[in-house]
């Protein structure tokens, strides 16, 4: 825990900083790599969507008189063909049992009906087998596409309002795409069977993945601002920063979303079998784990290459790193502090100041209003003698 | 104990949200003991069981249904479904012809009679009306004119604008009159219908060629005939009304109270390709006054332009138009201007649920088929009670190991976590058997995975803010102050991604069909709980923890230890007291 606290205490201030934006170039590769797997399982393996989805074929054993664990036995009896997966069994009224499966053949049928005859012991004559149609047929789906369609055309627009460029809108939605892709993907690599439930999971990761790169875009916007105002880091690194900030939100975040997930899970794993609480929380777990990834390695490297092109953003860099040699030229004279930006900049300010987020790390000897400071003031009341912190003691 | 001043703001926050809580499950109470909510939630389909029914489909004269129609018919049952709130309810085909619907809970008649209910819309001008019964009774229908007036002499003078023709120049007629392209149809109606019964004469070919819908040369000797035959009263004779689009018809209004002739079919429900009910509205707000506001596709908007501009100006009853359903007058309001914008309003004696009906039997009557129903059992429910119960289970595990991941990383704060969750669930219970009483709102399995889940979403706000107090504290500002600025940067942040998550749920839920509806509600649900949750309870309570000693001077298990969090500079704190030189002050009076 204390190691933890100081992991993010260090992150804070810029001691500790992880290259997020600056090795972008792996983190894409990463992702390019995953999404030409989930490209293969898409279009090689295609989904395995559910009977709700295709239709499916229906039997009806009427004039049941044990209806003890209709459910398993019903279940059974379809199994034993090995015909594979999504059996669906109810009971309808008070003496029939309806099963539901995948489209048979023909064949096939006449086996059902005598596998389900014995099982539940009654003629043949009992059974009445049907086809079904999909209950999300396509124009539920369709419906769904064109919901997705307009939420996308509309967040689009609101992130870029709210964060007055597009780009940002334009990185969230391709962190977004991204994540959904990879989640599909797998399902369809792994070959786990797509319910209704399963594409409310993926609905759901839309909104988490989204939710999650605000969170971090909204601290690369105040870090960035902060940073075109003094000129003291390019954009990546303030956007660094800033992911670097929020990094142990995001951890936390995550580690807080996916226990319940992870819960539902084991429990559907190893208790329930394959259903919806499977089907959703398998979604949903891949889902936030590649949404949490995304908005970390992907949409802020995503947006500082979109944004470093910009005249305005280069001029900026090079403003940073003309600031940014003066004061690695500085600290070598005064003493032998290694990383500019790791200074601990907060001394000269202390409590009374305002603007606490980004100074802190970058970079000491000017006041709030930027003034430099008096080297005594840099290194707070004289003659105080300085004591260890109280841990350290 | 005087009240510090302070808490005095955060205070009356927290006391608006006790009386939301208490409110809400002041409300669950009353509709449990007055009506007829009940205080658990109302469980899915797939949960609980329900209804199975299965409808055939019939187009009207015994046309053989195709697989398009069949697939439209689904279409519009399923919106009849979802047009009836949001329970989660599965529609699909058997065998290729039959509607399978399996509606959560149990039915009553009036659902499934509005589930299977033909729907023939059509706008007719009124040609003749009459009272059914001999005692003139006010209808309630729309803005139809009082029934007291005298008997159909006086109503079939023709109007000033129209002059019967002889039929040899009707192909004349039909070009100078170019917006009403009845000849044809006219033609093809010569024919009588093979389907009436005798005891009915069907209103024929007027022996003149009238010159448009509203000419009462269409009242011919055989509708009279039929009209003072018909009597509304009987259902037999109800059930043999022809309603063919392009010949007059006689009815009688949904209530039995008037028949009517009515022209030629103008307007056709599928034309109409919206229907609301509401308050009117002025410019000073609602009148008070129910009405139903139509809107028309672009071939609906001209004919019902045509209709309204050629009948405004007419004497009564021809200034009236019946709209048809299933052969029988559900309105017959009186056209009060031109109407060619596309939209049109209804208004008259209508209460919030008669206009309601009004709009929904407007706004589903665009399809030309009738349902049979075949069977109705009785289901079970698609996964065992076992699912719930350890779908349960995981969310409480799930909630455990949430509780004890922040008390491990936020200490004492982590408490507060906890109990935000815990007036996060409550809210969020109560909130969700209300919406269960009112909308009929259905938890089904995926439902409740949906807020297992969002316990995590909205742990997040918590995470945010406090991270955000703590970076705070880092800067080196004492605890309150870092909690207010904190507060402030937090709740953008909060609001903006919320407000995103919320859109998604709003866009899903009016785009999306049934099955993506009730996931949406609970999304929606739970993101505005969120906000509630972090703005009147979390935030509030961390303010006037802040002023405690135990929060403010940073105490060890605070979580807000500033020492821990690498704040290293000595911070004031008002009233001549100094956060970290008072704690080691304090330490050394120990050690002393």
């Amino acid at each position: 825990m204390s190691n933890f606290a100081q992991f993010g205490n260090d992150l804070y201030t810029g001691k500790r900083s992880i290259e997020f934006v600056g090795r972008q170039k792996t983190w894409y590769a990463v992702s390019a790599i995953l999404l030409v797997l989930a490209a293969i399982g898409l279009f090689g393996r295609q989904l395995n969507v559910g009977l709700e989805f295709r239709g499916g074929s229906e039997f009806r054993v009427s004039s049941v008189t044990n209806l003890d664990n209709f459910e398993t036995r019903g279940k059974n009896a379809v199994g034993t063909l090995d015909t594979g997966s999504d059996v669906v069994v109810t009971k309808l009224g008070t003496n029939t049992v309806r099963i539901q499966t995948e489209r048979f053949q023909n064949n096939l049928t006449d086996k059902v009906k005598t596998a389900l005859a014995s099982e539940f012991k009654v003629g043949e004559n009992k059974i009445t087998a049907s086809t079904i149609g999909a209950s999300w047929g396509a124009s539920v789906s369709q419906k769904a596409i064109t919901a997705l369609i307009w939420f996308l055309v509309l967040v689009s627009l609101v992130l870029a309002l709210y964060f007055r460029t597009w780009k940002m809108s334009l990185s969230a939605v391709i962190a977004l795409m991204h994540d959904l892709v990879i989640t599909v993907g797998i399902y369809a690599l792994a070959g786990f069977e797509v319910s209704p439930a399963s594409v409310i999971g993926f609905l759901t990761i839309l909104g988490y993945s989204l939710y999650d790169t605000v969170v971090v875009f909204d601290k690369v916007r105040e870090n960035t601002l902060e940073a075109e105002g003094n000129g003291r880091l390019s954009y990546s690194q303030a956007a660094n920063q800033a992911v670097n900030q929020t990094l142990i939100r995001s951890i936390n975040t995550s580690v807080v979303a996916l226990l319940p997930v992870a819960s539902i899970l084991f429990i559907g794993f190893f208790l329930l079998g394959p259903g919806t609480l499977l089907d959703l929380s398998l979604a949903l777990f891949v889902g936030i784990a590649v949404g949490t990834y995304s908005s970390i390695f992907i949409a802020t490297p995503v947006l500082a290459d979109l944004r470093e092109r910009e005249p305005a953003m280069k001029e900026l860099k090079k403003r940073a790193m003309r600031y940014q040699a003066a004061q690695a030229r500085k600290e070598s004279t005064v003493s032998s502090a290694g990383n500019p930006l790791a200074q601990d900049g907060s001394t000269g300010t202390g409590g009374a100041d305002l603007q606490g987020a980004v100074h802190a790390s970058s970079g000491s000897g000017t006041s709030a209003t930027g003034r430099p400071l008096h080297p005594n003031a840099q290194t707070g009341p004289r003659n105080q003698p300085k004591r260890p912190p109280k841990s350290k003691r | 104990m005087a009240i510090n001043p302070h808490n005095r703001g955060p205070l009356r926050t927290l006391s608006v949200l006790i009386v939301i809580v208490l409110g809400l499950y002041g409300l669950l109470a009353a509709v449990h003991i007055w009506g007829d909510g009940q205080l658990t939630p109302k469980l899915g389909l797939d949960l609980e069981g329900g209804t199975q029914l299965i409808l055939e489909p019939k187009i009207v004269g015994d046309q053989k249904i195709n697989e398009g129609q069949v697939l439209k018919a689904v279409d519009i049952i399923r919106q009849r479904v979802d047009g009836s709130g949001v329970a989660e309810a599965e529609v699909t085909t058997q065998g290729g012809g039959n509607i399978v619907i399996s509606l959560p809970g149990s039915p009553d008649k009036a659902t499934i009679a509005a589930l299977q209910k033909s729907s023939q819309l059509r706008f007719r001008v009124v040609l003749r009306e009459d009272s059914a019964t001999p005692t003139p009774v006010p209808t309630s229908t729309g803005t139809a004119t009082s029934k007291s007036t005298a008997p159909a002499t006086s109503k079939s003078t023709a109007p000033a604008t129209s002059t019967p023709k002889a039929t040899s120049t009707a192909k004349g007629t039909a070009t100078t009159a170019p917006k009403s392209g009845f000849p044809q149809a006219l033609a093809a109606a010569t024919t009588p219908a093979p389907t009436a019964k005798p005891a009915t004469a069907k209103p024929t070919t007027p022996a003149v060629k009238p010159k448009n819908a509203s000419d009462p040369a269409w009242i011919t000797p055989d509708a009279e005939k039929a009209f003072t035959a018909l009597d509304c009263a009987n259902p037999k004779s109800i059930d043999a009304i022809v309603d063919d689009p392009a010949k007059p018809m006689v009815t009688c209004s949904t209530d039995g109270q008037a028949k009517y002739i009515l022209g030629r079919a103008e307007v056709l429900g599928s034309e109409i390709k919206n229907a609301t009910s509401g308050l009117q509205q002025s410019q000073g707000g609602a009148t008070g006054v129910y009405e139903v506001r139509l809107d028309f596709n672009p071939a609906g908007t001209k004919s019902f332009c045509d209709v309204t501009s050629r009948i405004v100006s007419l004497e009564p009853p021809f200034n009236q138009f019946g709209i048809v359903l299933d052969n029988q007058v559900i309105s017959a309001p009186v056209a009060q201007a031109a109407l060619c914008s596309g939209n049109a309003s209804i208004t008259g004696s209508f209460t919030a649920a008669s206009s309601k009906v009004l709009a929904d039997q407007l706004k589903f009557g665009a399809l030309p088929m009738s349902f049979a129903l075949q069977t109705r059992d009785d289901i079970s429910p698609q996964l065992g009670g076992d699912q719930l119960s350890r779908g349960l289970l995981a969310g409480l595990i799930g909630l455990l190991l949430v509780v004890a991941y922040s008390l491990f990383q936020y200490r004492a704060l982590g408490l507060l976590t906890v109990s935000s969750l815990v007036i996060a669930s409550t809210l969020t219970y109560a909130a969700v058997t209300l919406f269960g009483w009112s909308y009929g709102f259905r938890l089904t399995m995926a439902g409740v995975t949906g807020l297992i889940v969002s316990i995590g979403i909205i742990a997040d706000s918590f995470i945010i803010y406090f991270e955000r107090v703590r970076d705070e504290v880092r800067d080196g500002r004492a605890l309150r102050a870092a909690v207010e600025t904190g507060w402030a940067r937090a709740r953008r942040t909060i609001l903006i991604s919320d407000g995103v998550n919320f859109l998604a749920a709003v866009v899903l839920y009016v785009l999306a069909a049934s099955n993506v509806r009730g996931f949406a509600f609970t999304l929606m649900l739970t993101t505005i709980i969120d906000i509630i949750v972090v703005m009147l309870f979390t935030h509030p309570l961390l303010s006037i923890l802040a002023n405690t000693k135990f929060f403010g001077e940073g105490h060890k298990w605070s979580g807000l230890d500033p020492e821990r969090l690498g704040a290293r500079t000595v911070s004031y704190t008002g009233r001549g007291r100094v956060t970290i030189a008072a704690r080691r002050a304090a330490a050394e009076g120990n050690q002393s």
